[in-house]
């Protein structure tokens, strides 16, 4: 197995003045996960390597993070992807709770400001509320969301203000305004026409890259700008 | 530092179960109610699941709840308990119907409907040929079940604690009277006080080296209730599924079959037709899992080797992007294999835990042949055995036994907390897992827990896998006991107090070691073939000596000690059971 080495910036806030860097060489598959490496540093070099993680394969959302400078899930990136020298960092614009780990805590309260759940007080029908094909095809996009915070924390605008809404929450109130079966897409929408919601994105289009569920999120963003926009005429 | 909290009910656990049991409390305004989760409610396991949620709803082609049980019954070779699968299977097209209003972005048929597909063991008119049974969003069911759920939790305002890991159950005077928890952002300790506790906890894949399931399936829920003296049921029942990617076990779902995928050879054969010439491909899983290790076996895995191909070329780029493009995703990602051209390597993977904590229909836990409950202690979700799958479960299945049980248990927790009082504490409830963390803190040189984990993984699969015999099994309960001996000095190299997961990984390889002797005690001592367990010195299901259920019991000593349950049946005789 070849040698990769992992350079991984490590912050104790109990112990440590400032992050630091450092050098963990590890066996590696070239078809290996990133996490498999940095779990066999954790298990067989240093176990105080901190770092969340569960599902393994891309679906739960715990290992975002900065890999060679760009948000990833370390368990969707394989070394063969990744060169022999590896660069992992915490997400940007969380606090650091220790090494990877960062505070999620504002991330859910602006996916909880949007209203992120169904909303139709018309009383259900006895059977399934119907709703076309075409009409499950329109959000079906940003269902996809596992709420890993790769697009918020790549976002300029997010970073220059932590009180934007940020992209993951606008993708959550998208996923909700265009279901067919749901009633309350003109409160969301006033939520995200204030100061701190759609307008501050400027299109950079780091959030669609850096999504792993692939979601086209600058474009949903967009989308959601047009409802307003069109609302309000 | 010992924080103390009080509450009606504690759900542990925020996955499938957990949640749906906590929006039930919810509804309830006279009741506190919190779940408690070492995971954000969004990372539970219950997010991977794929394929679909089993309900007779009848949008495509004529079905009846009576025939999902009849199918359920006979995929649990006849070890389910009838009355629980009859509610299950009565319930599912209600609760599926509520997940819809519930916002559950389903699939669709061309007309509106919730679309629906085959799946494995799934079956109209008992037995007849496949029926599109299977209610299903794309291949991410479970994300969107795991989604809606919490979506709703939030509206209904429940209250979470996150990231904090249940390390004890409290039991004083024969009932439950709440848990001690780690929080693990500060490594305090907090006793929550409750009238009720609902251990929603998930699997332990992860007691085997090849499995579908996360790194944190480490079965916390049923390990600590074990150690406190309940009962563990059927643990020798421990689900393969028959497709695996070879080498990850990460899955790919029956909906790939479902669709019209198939399995081959190394000579491009569809041998399953030789395995169940009616179902074939869609056999239940423990019927094909068993016929891929027999084709490895005979040298037909691919070039020789333990795996074999599914087959999903022929389905076309359309249904491949529209119905599973998870599953086209990780089959680029992991294998650098694009399904619409190339079959999937695929090995069978340790999936899914059929036994568990067991309990009645109502998510009560009950503790031996008589239906003795222990007031206020609830299990469900995985962790639960009620028991509806019995010997070996039907895809789809689990998701409707998260939520219909995860909802029932919640009702009777509602009800017992209305009129229960808060018992009292045990004296100092904190002192034997502060002990037990101090000690794992304080050993300063030894080997690594990972390497304990690696060979308990290894001997499981090896020795308790899809084909068992006594040697290997007594192979593996002496291999499970040594390592438990060595667990003593382990050594955790965090001695730290903040987020401290290299203490919590230790602890967990606690349980994940408990589980697997059960597990291997359990299946030594089930001297027949049943379902998912199968035993080549006794090839043959024993209807007149084994058609009752295993209780293990942890003794004082840490031994295993068996006794057993009768299996209620109610229309569905015990058959043979060809596919
Ligand atoms: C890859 C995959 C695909 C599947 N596909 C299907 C399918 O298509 N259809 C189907 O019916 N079934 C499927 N299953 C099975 C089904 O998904 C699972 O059995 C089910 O989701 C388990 O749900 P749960 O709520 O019991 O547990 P989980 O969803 O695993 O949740 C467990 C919860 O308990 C918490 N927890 C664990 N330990 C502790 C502790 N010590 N303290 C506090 N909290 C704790 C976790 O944080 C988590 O929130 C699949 C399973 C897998 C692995
Ligand atoms: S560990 Fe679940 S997304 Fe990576």
């Amino acid at each position: 197995m070849p040698m990769v080495t992992l350079r991984i910036q490590r912050f104790d806030p109990e112990n440590d003045q400032r992050p630091v860097y450092r050098e963990y060489a590890v066996n590696a598959d070239p078809t290996d996960r990133v996490l498999d490496a940095i779990n066999s540093v954790k298990w067989y070099q240093d176990g105080s390597l901190t770092y969340r993680r569960s599902c393994a394969h891309g679906i739960c959302g715990s290992d975002a993070m900065r890999i060679n400078g760009a948000n990833r899930l370390a368990c969707k990136v394989l070394i063969r992807d990744v060169g022999a020298k590896v660069t992992i960092e915490p997400l940007m614009g969380f606090r650091v709770i220790k090494d990877l780990v960062v505070d999620m805590e504002p991330f859910f309260a602006q996916f909880r400001s949007v209203l992120p759940y169904l909303i139709n007080d018309e009383g259900a029908p006895e059977r399934e509320r119907t709703q076309s094909v075409h009409e499950r095809e329109v959000y079906d996009d940003t269902t996809k969301c596992i709420l890993c915070a790769a697009c918020t924390t790549s976002c300029p605008s997010f970073w220059a203000d932590e009180n934007f809404v940020g992209p993951a929450a606008i993708v959550n109130a998208h996923r909700f305004i265009f279901d067919s079966r749901d009633k309350a897409a003109a409160e969301r929408l006033d939520i995200l026409n204030d100061r701190e919601g759609v307008w501050r994105c400027r299109t950079v289009f780091n959030c669609t890259e850096a999504c792993p569920r692939e979601i086209r999120i600058t474009k949903a963003i967009g989308e959601v700008k047009k409802a307003i926009l069109s609302s309000a005429r | 530092m010992i924080h103390t909290h009080t509450y009606d009910a504690l759900v542990v656990g925020g996955g499938g179960a957990g949640m749906m049991a906590a929006i039930y409390l919810s509804r309830e305004s006279r009741l506190r109610t919190a779940v408690i989760s070492k995971l954000y409610p969004t990372r539970s396991h219950t997010g991977a699941a794929q394929g679909g949620i089993g309900a007779a709803l009848g949008n495509l082609e004529e079905d009846h709840p009576e025939w999902h049980a009849f199918d359920t019954v006979k995929g649990s070779d006849y070890l389910g308990d009838q009355d629980a699968i009859e509610t299950m299977c009565r319930e599912a097209v209600d609760v599926v119907i509520e997940l819809e209003h519930m916002g559950l972005p389903f699939s669709r048929t061309p007309d509106g409907k919730i679309a629906q597909r085959p799946f494995g063991g799934h079956t109209h008119h008992q037995g007849q040929g496949p029926v599109r049974r299977s209610c299903y969003a794309a291949d991410r069911t479970g994300h969107m079940i795991l989604q809606t759920l919490y979506q709703n939790c939030i509206k209904n305002g429940v209250e979470f604690f996150d990231e904090f890991q249940v390390v004890d159950v409290m039991l004083a005077e024969g009932r439950c009277v709440g848990v001690v928890a780690y929080e693990v952002a500060t490594g305090d300790l907090h006793v929550f006080h409750s009238k009720s506790v609902n251990l929603a906890t998930g699997g332990f894949g992860r007691i085997f080296s090849i499995t579908s399931n996360a790194h944190a399936n480490t079965g916390d829920g049923p390990a600590v209730a074990l150690r406190r003296g309940i009962p563990l049921e059927d643990m020798e029942f421990y689900q393969f599924h028959p497709t695996g990617i070879y080498k990850m076990g990460i899955l790919i779902t029956e909906g790939v079959r479902g669709e019209g995928g198939v399995l081959r050879n190394d000579y491009g054969e569809r041998f399953m037709e030789r395995y169940a010439p009616t179902m074939k491909d869609l056999a239940s899983r423990d019927v094909v899992a068993r016929a891929i290790y027999q084709e490895m076996r005979e040298g037909r895995g691919i070039n020789g080797k333990r795996y074999v191909y599914l087959d999903a070329t022929y389905l076309g780029a359309e249904v491949i992007e529209q119905k599973l493009p998870d599953i086209a995703d990780f089959c680029r990602t992991y294998l650098g294999v694009d399904p619409v051209h190339e079959p999937m390597p695929i090995q069978p993977t340790a999936h899914y835990a059929m036994g568990g904590i067991p309990t009645n229909v109502d998510g009560c836990v009950v503790i031996d042949d008589r239906g003795t409950v222990v007031p206020g202690l609830y299990a469900a979700g995985e962790t639960a055995c009620v028991s509806v799958h019995g010997g070996n479960r039907l895809g789809t299945n689990s998701l409707l036994d998260l939520v219909v049980f995860g909802r029932r248990s919640g009702l009777h927790m509602a009800e017992f907390c209305l009129e229960a009082d808060l018992g009292s504490l045990p004296e100092n409830p904190t002192r034997d897992v502060a002990a037990e963390l101090e000690r794992l803190l304080s050993v300063a040189a030894g080997e690594p827990p990972a390497r304990l984990r690696q060979e308990l993984q290894d001997t499981m699969m090896d020795f308790v896998g899809v084909f068992r015999e006594e040697e290997g099994m007594r192979q593996a309960m002496d291999k499970v006991r040594e390592l438990k001996r060595r667990y003593e000095a382990v050594v955790v190299m965090d001695k730290g107090r903040r987020f401290n997961t290299d203490l919590l990984e230790a602890w967990e390889l606690r349980n994940l070691l408990d589980l697997a002797e059960v597990t291997a005690a359990s299946a030594l001592n089930r001297k027949e073939s049943r379902g998912a367990h199968s035993r080549e010195d006794f090839p043959n299901r024993d209807d007149e000596n084994w058609l009752k259920h295993t209780l293990a019991v942890q003794d004082v000593d840490g031994g295993v000690r068996i006794d057993y349950k009768p299996v209620t049946i109610t229309q569905f005789e015990p058959k043979e059971r060809v596919y």
